[in-house]
């Protein structure tokens, strides 16, 4: 319960789940590359800035660090699939560079 | 010091076994496709009435047919449902299904179509049908405690922002109405894959996580394994899911299992459109993901409120339980406004914590209970769609 506001005047464009995630969920429409992106890791409100390196749809991941072909992808602090193409830092993460380990 | 929940009540109806329902339908059930005509029929000539048209209950055997019988069955004993008109093309089915609602002690009369036809089956029932609109509509709501209320969840068209917002709406909802005493229903077997792991170890004990997880391997077998001709990638994540954002299997099951919330636990594990027998508490039923057929098999259940994160945008309802919708989603939110109840995208602002979308939540789910219309009620989606395990006979 220990849920706060930490952002009284901006809305942020980007939302992490946990500390240990390489990948954040874009949460405004139209985020265009380049944008000095305000983000926030929801599991304690802690916030960071990163730079949009291309035009993401709401929805859409991005990666907060510079991710290698084979490396895993992060979210919910969870594994969700391996990066089949090398992703930079603020790149746009789905389906063209990530894919399940199930099959 | 009791929660701020403990008191909370409701006015709903008490039904003669003691539950609880929050609607007061008359419903006018075809035991089979072929009886659909008759029971759409009465339902015009007696308002205060609903017809439920189904395509199956033709030479179904075996697990399918008891499926049949369980979902038929369930969907008149639901407390949403204060009495039924069972019609069927011949009586013993019919009879079947009319004494199995029967035990809940609420109004049932049946009719068969051979040697009557459709016009005298149609009269002799539409007379039923207008005395138990008369006598129905006397009963009266009165004062229940919210933890009398069993409540389902199931989400559609998924997106990651039902992960972030809409689906821990729903967790945060159980944790706070799991210990006052509700009854809970999650399930989407298929969908829980990719964090089966995860699902495994929210059992209330190793022995529940061990048939929870015999349950949904069952399923990758016999299902998905033995029929499946490439990878699941087509269909999970779905196409909305991907426009949405969700990029594997993994991520979406991730999100999805949010909705039992930080520290709720399932009790039991379910068959389609089975009754908890348990007594109180969250219970995994074995269900589909698609959204008009898990929703139809947990009000054959018995649930009487089903609570639906959407993300992109589904428009799913259910004839007899209110369907409430939640969205992070502030695009949805934008552009299909008239499906949402429940706008937690304040969430996604940082404006909005989770708890205060959880309490928003139980908010709507009691003014729900008190006779508030759903946006689907009032958009007059009504989806019944059973499910069926294999062809028939």
């Amino acid at each position: 319960m220990a849920e706060t506001k930490p952002i009284p005047n901006e809305i942020p464009h980007l939302l992490v789940h946990e500390d240990a995630d390489n990948v954040g969920v874009v949460v405004v429409e139209g985020l265009t590359a380049g944008t000095d992106m305000l983000c926030c890791i929801t599991h304690d409100n802690t916030t960071f800035r990163l730079t949009a390196g291309a035009d993401v749809p709401i929805g859409h991941k991005i990666a907060l660090e510079d991710l290698s072909t084979g490396d895993t992808a992060i979210k919910y602090g969870e594994d969700i699939g391996k990066v089949i193409a090398d992703i930079p830092k603020g790149g746009h993460v789905h389906t063209h560079n990530v894919k399940t380990k199930r099959w | 010091m009791a929660s701020k929940y403990a008191n909370m009540t409701v006015k709903a109806y008490r039904r003669e076994n003691g539950r609880v329902g929050v609607r007061n339908h008359v419903v006018i059930l075809p035991v089979d496709d072929i009886s659909n005509a008759a029971c759409e029929a009465v339902a015009n000539n007696v308002k205060g009435t609903l017809a439920i048209p189904h395509a199956y209950g033709r030479l179904q055997f075996g697990e399918d047919l008891e499926l049949h019988f369980r979902t038929m069955i369930g969907t008149g004993a639901n407390p949403n449902v204060a009495a039924v008109v069972v019609i069927g093309i011949e009586p013993g089915w019919t009879r079947r299904i009319a004494d199995g609602i029967r035990e809940t002690g609420k109004p049932v009369a049946e009719f068969s179509i051979e040697q009557n036809g459709d016009f005298e089956t149609i009269r002799a029932a539409s007379w039923k049908a207008k005395e138990f609109v008369h006598q129905t509509t006397e009963y009266q709501r009165e004062e229940c405690n919210i933890s009398e209320l069993w409540v389902s969840t199931k989400c559609g068209e998924s997106d990651t922002t039902t992960g972030l917002g809409s689906c821990p709406t729903v967790g945060n909802m159980y944790d706070k109405l799991l210990p006052e005493g509700i009854t809970g229903f999650f399930g989407e077997t298929s969908e829980i894959t990719g964090a089966e792991h995860i699902c495994q170890k929210r059992a209330i004990n190793e022995e529940v996580g061990a048939r929870w997880y015999k349950m949904w391997q069952a399923y990758q077998d016999e299902v998905i394994f033995a029929h499946q001709t490439d990878d699941l990638s087509d269909s999970q994540p779905t196409k909305g899911n991907i426009e949405g954002g969700l990029t594997t299997i993994e991520e979406k099951a991730l999100g999805n299992l949010e909705k039992i919330g930080r520290t709720s636990q399932y009790i039991d594990i379910l068959d389609p459109a089975e009754a908890p027998q348990s007594g109180a508490g969250l219970y995994f039923m074995d269900s589909s993901s698609a959204a008009a057929e898990c929703v139809t098999l947990m009000a054959a259940g018995g649930a009487v409120i089903h609570t639906f994160p959407t993300g992109q945008g589904n428009v799913v309802g259910n004839p007899i339980v209110p369907v409430i919708k939640i969205t992070a989603n502030p695009r949805t939110v934008r552009t299909m406004g008239e499906h949402v109840d429940v706008d937690v995208s304040g969430i996604l602002r940082r404006d909005m914590t989770i708890d205060e979308a959880g309490d928003a939540l139980i908010d709507m789910i009691r003014r729900t209970a008190n006779g508030r219309n759903t946006a689907a009620e009032a958009l007059g989606h009504r989806e019944f769609s059973m499910t069926k395990l294999y062809r028939s006979a």
